[in-house]
């Protein structure tokens, strides 16, 4: 369904296009339970319509807390979970009409995925060679052994790392090494689109560093599109074109980054802002907000966020807002609409980075 | 009081496994005064929760404290007895660890497990000892105590719950608490709120705080003085404001210009190169000098004290008499 | 979401050891002696008697031809005469029989050494059948889940709520009545084998299919599912090599069970027949003679079966807490 929520197009067709899109869980007690003790059918609505799209060679970053969302729509758009509702468009072909594992096949080659945990994601069982081969095997994308091991030197050198660690394990490996070898397995199909949840999230702070930085080398020499799923505000300041901010299984705003983080529109991102700690030490007053996350088997009717919001009335409490377009922003909220709420123009804080 | 409340004295933590004594900290010393809060910050390996484990005993064998001793109010306490350090935990020293779901006990209501350490260390009876359980659930902020006071931990949420820890650990009144990466397993909005709570509850109560946490954010907000910890050793010892703002080791230095900055360059993060060494594979010398990029040949031959270096003081050669 | 904090000390402590060790440029074989797991074994001098004492008996099990004195299954080199000699240590035995004869001549160390042979090739047997059906259906029950992992899980749980020798017997009686007589005999050994292998091929089941549940969900799956790959690739490639690691623990201790449920069915006159006498064979026949004072018929082969199961099941419970990351 389209309407007053359409962003403006831009000149190229968007990479990927998602609409509308939902999953639920069914969470419901046993059937026995619920014919015993009458209980209702539970959902849980993980994703509950959600609408955006990334042009090529653009960064796309989704930030929230836990139970959002974000990580739900990462496995939706890889295929991973099947939407409830909503429509996914990878370059114009909607997943929905990708049936059967020969017309799948194209898919999974241009579309890759880098997980959050370094120890779980790599098969503690096979070596880091055939791990980074297995993609380049299954598409039979180098004839003969030889040339496969090539390749895998090849992007083995590309993330840093040695030919010669192709016949170790992955226990063999730091934290930031294993991530590596996760983003080399990624690059091994030649992807134009890199879905990275949370990739960062367990390491340190100077692996980080050196992530980040391989990824946007590998992005600008590859021409990769990325969907960066993040909780970490300041890692999406520096890897992000736009940014959505998701709440509660729903996009509450949608910007471009630096309007974002200059002039946030949603109560729920001024409040996220506000919890990046101050490494300025400028003394800005910071406003934590209250409350906690609600169950999402149970939202509040209307806006989501309103048990939360300073600013939420009774329409807040019973009409769940749309996005509306805000200048180039996206934004779900009656306030902003309604032209109710101040600006909230914030001072980008400027860090002397000292000389070394 | 004179003196520090807690001096730890060239601690030396070490491992005896069957390839070798791997020393997880290495010749560790400073001290943190009556209501101070001291944020220990370092990367995974670092050695800074052995540290907070070793502090108040629950250094899991066979970790064993080899070096150094422990003192708390003037008194030395790494080698106490299993009883009176078991008297120690609790009344003199409490601890926040990061996992609010394992910190508490599953079958246990929450107020049994607070009222029990109020009667175990304050001697009160169970009617006075359950008052001040509820009026330390309402300080730590959690609505409706009266009802929740017999809620058991998994009927919380994550922030709940670790406020209840923080109650717990307060219960007795403590002088010193050990808090463990007490925001990490939390969502950013309540680790705010956690912070703040934590604060405000140690400024009231004058209770000194040990902040373990790999999080310079959470340390900026939080702490007064910081430590830096690198492969087992002290880095950077200062005042928060001026590490933070004027990192003099350039172990802090890298750190810091690792983090994000919002509004800052976003072509390249200044990167350290290489990883923290693991235990048994720590270069000689300066533990840092294979990454440094200032590092000079004193560096790899001699292991620098803590030198004074502008307000706080680094553990680095370039802060040594007649260098810039 | 939350960030995984590691208990440092053992992850880098097994870094640390990682990283030492192959920064000496080992040969593989040098890396496996050097292993915990060896390390453990040598620790270990109750496990290290285990294993000596099982490689022992299996050794001279299958090397029974060669080594054993007599073949008791000659009727021809029978002497009556030297029936229910006692041993060679009691008066009136000799060294030519070292631990006595039975009642039809036999010696029994030969009878005893055949016997362990059987008994171990129909232990091996069982479990190797087990083990190969069970996994194989844990496997299948937790990658497909839905209606085929409920109804194999039922089936499962049926027959583990039956004793084993019970099921054994179930299975026994009904071989006996559908064959005719005269292949029973011959036949008998693989009834027997099918007979004991029910029980543990569940065993396996459930315990494949838990692990299996739990490393369906990794990321390392979905990662090969984003990739492509087959699902039945999955299931043997990925899946499988992760899961295998209780199966040898639970190999290990169900082969002592096999042995002893043979020789139960043996005992109970329904397993292997007396012209193939196992140790439970032996048993039972030797118990007719034990209280008109032949003892070491019924005692040198008790002896050997509760030394073997003994034995294989001390170096279960090594393997098990030396493949216990945990417990390291």
């Amino acid at each position: 369904m389209s309407g007053p929520m359409t962003e403006s197009a831009a000149v190229a067709e968007p990479f990927l296009r998602v609409s509308g899109l939902a999953r639920y869980f069914d969470v419901s007690p046993p059937l026995l339970n619920r014919l015993l003790e009458r209980r209702e059918r539970l959902w849980l609505r993980a994703v509950d319509g959600v609408e955006f799209s990334i042009r090529s060679g653009e960064t796309f970053a989704l930030v929230g807390e836990s139970g959002c969302g974000k990580s739900t729509v990462a496995r939706l758009i890889v295929g991973l979970y099947k939407p409830t509702r909503g429509r996914i468009e990878v370059d114009g072909v909607d997943l929905a009409m990708v049936r059967g594992r020969a017309a799948e096949k194209p898919l999974r080659r241009r579309v890759q995925m880098i997980f959050q945990d370094p120890y779980a994601s790599l098969n503690p069982r096979w070596r880091v060679r055939d791990i980074i081969a297995e993609p380049i095997r299954t598409h039979r994308l180098r004839a003969g052994e030889t040339q496969v091991r090539a390749r895998v030197d090849e992007l083995l050198e590309q993330v840093k790392l040695a030919p010669a660690d192709g016949g170790k394990y992955p226990h063999e490996f730091s934290g930031g090494q294993r991530q590596r070898i996760s983003i080399a397995r990624a690059l091994a199909t030649e992807p134009e689109f890199l879905v990275c949840d949370e990739p960062t999230s367990a390491l340190d702070v100077s692996v980080q560093a050196q992530i980040l930085n391989l990824m946007k080398e590998l992005q600008r020499r590859l021409g990769l599109t990325l969907l960066f799923i993040s909780h970490n505000l300041a890692v999406v300041s520096y890897m992000a074109d736009r940014v959505g901010v998701m709440y509660l299984g729903r996009l509450v705003e949608v910007a471009d980054v630096a309007t974002l983080f200059t002039a946030p529109g949603h109560p729920y991102t001024r409040m996220l802002l506000d919890t990046i700690p101050d490494l300025s030490m400028s003394g800005h007053a910071r406003q934590p907000v209250g409350g906690e996350v609600p169950n999402p088997i149970e939202p509040p009717p209307g806006c989501a966020f309103h048990p939360r919001c300073p600013f939420a009335d009774a329409r807040c409490r019973s009409e769940r807002p749309e996005p509306h377009l805000q200048g180039s922003t996206l934004v779900a909220c009656h306030g902003i609409e309604e032209r109710r709420l101040p600006e909230a123009l914030r001072p980008a804080p400027i860090r002397a980075i000292p000389e070394e | 009081m004179s003196g520090p409340l807690l001096a730890v004295e060239h601690l030396r933590i070490e491992f005896p496994t069957r390839r070798g004594i791997l020393t997880a900290v290495d010749d560790l010393s400073f001290q943190i005064a009556e209501g101070e809060v001291l944020g220990v910050v370092g990367e995974s390996g670092a050695g800074k929760s052995l540290t907070g484990a070793a502090i108040i005993g629950l250094l899991e064998p066979p970790g064993r404290i080899a070096g150094g001793q422990i003192l708390f109010a003037g008194r030395r306490i790494d080698n106490l007895g299993r009883e009176e350090m078991r008297r120690l935990r609790g009344k003199q020293i409490g601890a926040i660890f990061q996992d609010p779901l394992t910190s508490l006990n599953p079958l246990y209501t929450v107020g049994r497990q607070i009222t029990e350490t109020i009667e175990v260390h304050l001697g009160l009876d169970a009617a006075a000892a359950r008052r001040r359980a509820l009026d330390l659930m309402a300080e730590v902020g959690i609505p409706a105590p009266e009802q929740r006071i017999d809620h058991y931990p998994h009927q919380f949420s994550g922030g709940m719950r670790q406020r209840v820890v923080i109650a717990l650990a307060l219960a007795a009144n403590p002088r010193l608490i050990i808090a463990d990466e007490p925001t990490t397993a939390l969502d950013v909005s309540i680790q705010a709120q956690i912070i703040a709570l934590l604060k405000r509850l140690c400024r009231e109560h004058r209770t000194a705080v040990m902040l373990v946490t790999h999080d310079m954010g959470v340390i900026a907000e939080t702490a007064d003085r910081v430590a830096v910890m690198y492969a087992g050793r002290l880095a950077e010892l200062g005042p928060v404001r001026a590490v933070v703002k004027q990192p003099r080791h350039p172990y802090t230095v890298g750190l810091m210009g690792a983090i994000p900055a919002i509004g800052g360059p976003r072509h390249r993060l200044a990167q350290i190169d290489g990883a923290m060494p693991r235990l048994g594979t720590i270069p000689s010398g300066c533990a840092f000098h294979t990454r440094c990029p200032s590092a000079f040949e004193h560096c790899l031959r001699e292991r620098p004290d803590l030198l004074p270096a502008g307000a706080s003081a680094a553990a680095c050669w370039l802060y040594a008499e007649g260098r810039a | 979401m939350t960030a995984r904090r590691v208990l440092m000390v053992t992850e880098s402590e097994r870094l640390g050891a990682a990283a030492v060790a192959s920064a000496r440029s080992d040969g593989r074989l040098r890396r496996a002696l050097d292993s915990d797991l060896i390390y453990s074994f040598c620790r270990s001098p109750v496990t290290v008697i285990a294993a000596v004492g099982t490689v022992l008996m299996i050794g001279s099990a299958l090397l029974c031809p060669w080594i054993a004195p007599h073949n008791p299954f000659d009727l021809a080199s029978l002497n009556i005469l030297d029936a229910t000699d006692p041993p060679a240590w009691v008066k009136g035995g000799s060294w030519s029989y070292p631990l006595g004869t039975d009642e039809q001549g036999r010696d029994m160390l030969s009878a005893i050494l055949y016997g362990m042979r059987l008994s171990i090739a129909v232990g091996f047997a069982a479990v190797a059948l087990a083990a190969t059906f069970g996994v194989s259906l844990g496997l299948i029950a937790g990658f497909a889940g839905g209606w085929i992992d409920t109804l194999i899980m039922r089936i499962a749980d049926v027959l583990l709520s039956f004793p084993a020798i019970l099921v054994a017997l179930l299975v026994d009686g009904v071989a006996r009545s559908v064959l005719p007589r005269d292949q029973q005999d011959a036949i008998a050994i693989y009834v027997v084998v099918l007979a004991i292998s029910v029980l543990p091929t569940v065993q396996f089941a459930r315990t494949v299919r838990g692990s299996t549940l739990v490393e369906r969900n990794r990321e390392y799956v979905q990662a090969a599912r984003i990739i492509g790959v087959h699902p039945a690739l999955i299931a043997v490639r990925h899946i499988l090599p992760n899961v295998l690691g209780p199966v040898l623990v639970i190999a290990t201790i169900n082969l002592a069970l096999a042995i002893i449920n043979e020789a139960t069915l043996s005992f109970l006159g329904l397993g292997l027949p007396p012209t193939q006498p196992s140790l439970g064979t032996l048993i039972r026949v030797g118990q007719n003679y034990l209280f008109s004072g032949e003892w070491w018929m019924v005692l040198f082969p008790s002896a050997t079966l509760a030394g073997l199961a003994l034995a294989v099941n001390l170096l279960g419970d090594w393997l098990r807490d030396a493949l216990n990351p945990k417990l390291r």
